[in-house]
């Protein structure tokens, strides 16, 4: 640790302890850790341009405990962690690492005093190789030569020690995301990590991986390390963690050893009211006539690479098609090729018999192909176009938008109120900026344009990632709804819980390939996870 | 073609050709951190016109006074790529706009220019120049004696400095941490890599490279002065390093290749060969830069592992 990171002694920490219990966390309650205190933040407070992302935030973690830090998407959690790691400098607040209180200024003091994260969006060289990567940024002792021989020999080593199986001469890029969070994992361990901070580190792994990643944060807590569990998920925070502060709104809310709490209880703490956790009611009526057939389709990816392979599936009116898979397995090319977001090179589309030309997102509008997409900001909304005029971008040809030859203002003004009350949109009015709402409501006025055009086919792919629990309840059942008035949803989710709430059929995919069509009632969680794992 | 036009063509295509290793060096090194560099053909006149100068003003023994101009140009070249660099590291102007307003402010009609005139150096013949040094005495072996073990001290430096470049690049940890720095910044920041300073470094030392390479021009490869000299070599510099997937190794290559391009019109003429007329010779080098560039560009190209990842990008640590 350098000089500057430390700021004083022992002492300080007995002191900063006491005011700040009542925030939640105490040593005393029921099922906290035996072990010494390993990381003791108070009060860390961290304000963005109109947002205060952390606000007086509080909790401690013991060496040997799994500590898991529970909140909705944008409850502060990453700010935390960045604040821990010295990536941001809190504006308030004071940290203690194993009794000693530091001050952070970079990632590298942070890691000096032994505290390492795993981030949300991985931190790794693509084009290098696994060995690279572990020793980025870190020689010890001091060398100016590197060799790759010797390094790929130590990193093999460290691999077969702390059980983190994994090719060190592989490239990143052909990894897989659960290979390439081990590897984020075994850089920590390799470089001595006391503590680590895993954030979210579950949405980029199938059933089977997140149940290895528990085990391995379960034997790092054994072997006395920290392990700081990041998650917005319910039962993987249940299973995995000792103790869990929930945030919410950017402040820590109370610290609840898990055992003997349970998941409808943090999901109070974590919303802020009650909420029942019931699954969306789904309608079980036999599905209509097939809508949207896919035949042999392929098509490549932005790299060139096949990205789809020899797809075959269809979607009957009224049912609910869930595509499950890990991402970047072909899901987001197949939303593309299906509303002709992207070429194919074989096979056929056809809706409701008619075959779709390639390549041509006018022809599948024609059609009654509505599209929710993964990325909502860019390629669904207009961030910087209001409500009544994102509402119209797919229909100023139509007579309802028109005065003659002219887009009429005070015809899409009145359609856009329509659409707020109908889809219960937070917003002033139909001027309001959409850049200027809430995840949830940007939603909402997306699914208010694709699902007004009274659709055949409705293609959501993520249609509930980053929203909060309210939001994406609501965005389920408009989906079930939808598909009960006689609409084929193709619904992409890496979200396995959502493809089992909502699917009627399930279709896994791996490799760009689908492994198997299942329907949802009675199939087994276990088989869908290897067969994303392409194990099946 | 007699063996002797081709040996001609080789021996004055590494002349052609050494300009185009230093700067290309210069601008791969840049450029593996992150840092395009649009600047390079201003420094390298920068580089020009400030050894010519020290050349013809410093009075001593050749070697001495070489060795002043050379280390002149480089800072001469390095000065120009500290503008680029604080306007495009720290104030994170558009990478292109940055270096395009080095090129107009350094090069033709701009401060080069300028400097030529003040200094009053135009049209006249070099006191000093670098000659050929006949290295192991193997001078008079045939065909490689004249190509290989004949060439001026700068030619030798331009092959080290390569070996050394490979070396750094992948055997060294600087060089392991200088790639991570031009694939994925963030990743590098994250395992406490400096990011702005490895950026800086290297845009500093590709503006010394490129200034040495203009410093070739006066020093070596015709030593006068004339407006405007390098005649566009700083752009072939940087197309080369898009060409040669920024790996030192292909980019000699690809310099000797423009080197025999550019060579072809000049040793023709000279032995009264027409073939073609010779605005056609002077174009070949530029058109093979078109060429390049499009096969470049093209997503076979760009499938291959290459292009560094964050190239043109600035990096900041998304801090409120
Ligand atoms: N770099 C930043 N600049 C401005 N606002 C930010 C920045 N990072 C996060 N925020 C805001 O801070 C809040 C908390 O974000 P974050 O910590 O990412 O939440 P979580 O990880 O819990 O989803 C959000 O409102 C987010 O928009
Ligand atoms: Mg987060």
């Amino acid at each position: 640790m350098t000089d500057s990171a430390l700021d004083a002694g022992g002492d300080q920490a007995a002191q900063v302890a006491g005011p700040h219990q009542a925030s939640g966390s105490s040593a005393s309650a029921p099922g906290a850790m035996p072990g010494a205190l390993a990381v003791q933040a108070v009060d860390m407070t961290k304000r963005f341009p109109g947002v205060v992302a952390n606000d007086h935030v509080s909790f401690e973690a013991a060496e040997g405990e799994v500590h898991a830090l529970l909140g909705e998407n944008g409850a502060g959690k990453t700010t935390l962690c960045n604040l821990l790691m010295g990536l941001y400098r809190p504006d308030e607040g004071k940290l203690s690492i194993s009794g000693r209180a530091v001050r952070f200024h970079s990632p590298k003091d942070a890691q000096d005093a032994g505290i390492f994260m795993v981030h949300q969006h991985l931190r790794l060289v693509d084009s290098m190789t696994v060995a690279e990567n572990v020793v980025l940024g870190w020689s010890k002792p001091r060398r100016l030569r590197f060799s790759p021989r010797k390094v790929e020999k130590a990193v093999a080593e460290a691999a077969e020690r702390f059980q983190m199986p994994v090719d060190p001469k592989a490239r990143i890029w052909q990894l897989s995301l659960g290979e390439r969070q081990r590897v984020e994992i075994l850089k920590a361990l390799y470089r001595g990590a006391k503590i680590l901070i895993l954030d979210e580190p579950t949405t980029v792994l199938t059933p089977q991986e997140a149940e290895q990643l528990f085990s391995s944060v379960r034997d790092m807590a054994a072997d006395g390390r920290t392990v700081i569990f990041i998650s917005h998920k319910l039962p993987e925070v249940l299973a995995v963690a000792d103790r869990v502060t929930i945030l919410r709104q950017g402040r820590s809310i109370t610290t609840v050893p898990t055992a003997g709490t349970d998941a409808e209880h943090l999901a109070g703490l974590m919303v802020g009211r009650e909420v029942s956790l019931e699954a969306t009611a789904k309608g079980s009526e036999e599905p209509g006539p097939v809508v949207l057939e896919l035949a042999g389709v392929s098509a490549r990816g932005d790299l060139g690479t096949e990205a789809l392979k020899t797809v075959t599936f269809d979607v009957r009116a009224g049912e609910i098609l869930g595509i499950a898979g890990v991402a970047g397995n072909g899901q987001r090319e197949l939303a593309e090729v299906i509303t002709g977001l992207r070429g194919t090179t074989a096979g056929e589309i056809r809706i409701g018999g008619t075959r779709l030309p390639m390549g041509d997102p006018r022809a599948a509008i024609d059609l009654g192909i509505a599209y929710v997409p993964e990325d909502r900001m860019g390629t669904g909304i207009s961030p910087n176009l209001s409500i009544a005029e994102n509402l119209m971008l797919k229909s100023y040809r139509g007579k309802t938008m028109r005065s003659g030859p002219v887009l009429s203002n005070r015809k899409a003004n009145a359609n856009a109120r329509e659409m707020i009350k109908r889809f219960d949109v937070r917003a002033p009015g139909p001027r309001t900026l959409v850049r200027q709402l809430s995840g949830g409501n940007i939603q909402k006025v997306l699914l208010a344009r694709e699902l007004s055009s009274e659709p055949r086919v409705v293609v959501a792919a993520s249609p509930t990632r980053g929203l909060d629990v309210g939001a994406t309840q609501y965005v389920r059942q408009v989906l079930v709804e939808t598909a009960q008035h006689g609409v084929a949803v193709l619904m992409v989710s890496e979200d396995l819980d959502e493809i089992f709430e909502l699917s009627d059929r399930i279709a896994v995919f791996y490799n760009g390939k689908v492994v198997g069509i299942v329907p949802a009632a009675g199939a087994n969680r276990q088989q869908i996870g290897l067969m994303m794992a392409g194990a099946a | 073609m007699n063996s002797n036009i081709v040996i001609a063509v080789l021996v004055s295509a590494i002349g052609f050709g050494t300009p185009l290793v230093l700067a290309g060096l210069g601008e791969l090194l840049a450029e593996r951190s992150g840092v395009l560099n649009l600047g390079v053909e201003g420094m390298m006149l920068m580089g020009a016109v400030t050894a010519f100068f020290v050349s013809q003003k410093t009075h001593g023994p050749t070697a001495l006074v070489l060795l002043l101009a050379v280390l002149a140009s480089m800072v001469a070249g390095s000065a120009m790529a500290l503008i680029h660099a604080v306007l495009s590291i720290t104030i994170r102007v558009n990478q292109i706009v940055s270096g395009l307003a080095v090129t107009i402010f350094a090069g033709i009609i701009g401060l080069s220019s300028y400097l030529g005139q003040v200094w009053n150096i135009g049209g006249v013949a070099g006191h000093h120049q670098f000659n050929g040094i006949d290295l192991f005495g193997l001078q008079n072996l045939p065909i490689v004696g004249p190509i290989i073990f004949s060439e001026d001290a700068f030619v030798y430096a331009s092959w080290v400095l390569v070996l050394a470049v490979l070396y750094y690049l992948y055997r060294t940890r600087p060089g392991l941490y200088l790639r991570a720095v031009g694939e994925n910044p963030a990743a590098a920041d994250a395992m406490g890599i400096n990011v702005t300073a490895y950026r800086y470094v290297h845009t500093l030392i590709g503006g010394a490279l490129a200034g040495l390479g203009g410093a070739y021009f006066t020093l070596a490869l015709a030593p006068i002065w004339t407006d405007g000299l390098t005649a566009g070599f700083g752009w072939i510099a940087i197309a080369l390093v898009i060409f040669a997937f920024w790996r030192p190794d292909l980019l000699v290559l690809g310099a000797y290749l423009f080197g025999i391009f550019s060579a072809l019109g000049p040793t023709l003429e000279t032995r009264g060969i027409t073939v073609l007329p010779s605005e056609f010779y002077s174009a070949l080098p530029f058109l093979m830069t078109v060429i390049a560039l499009a096969a470049a560009s093209t997503s076979w190209a760009n499938r291959r592992v290459g292009t560094p990842a964050s190239l043109g990008i600035p990096y900041t640590r998304e801090e409120g």
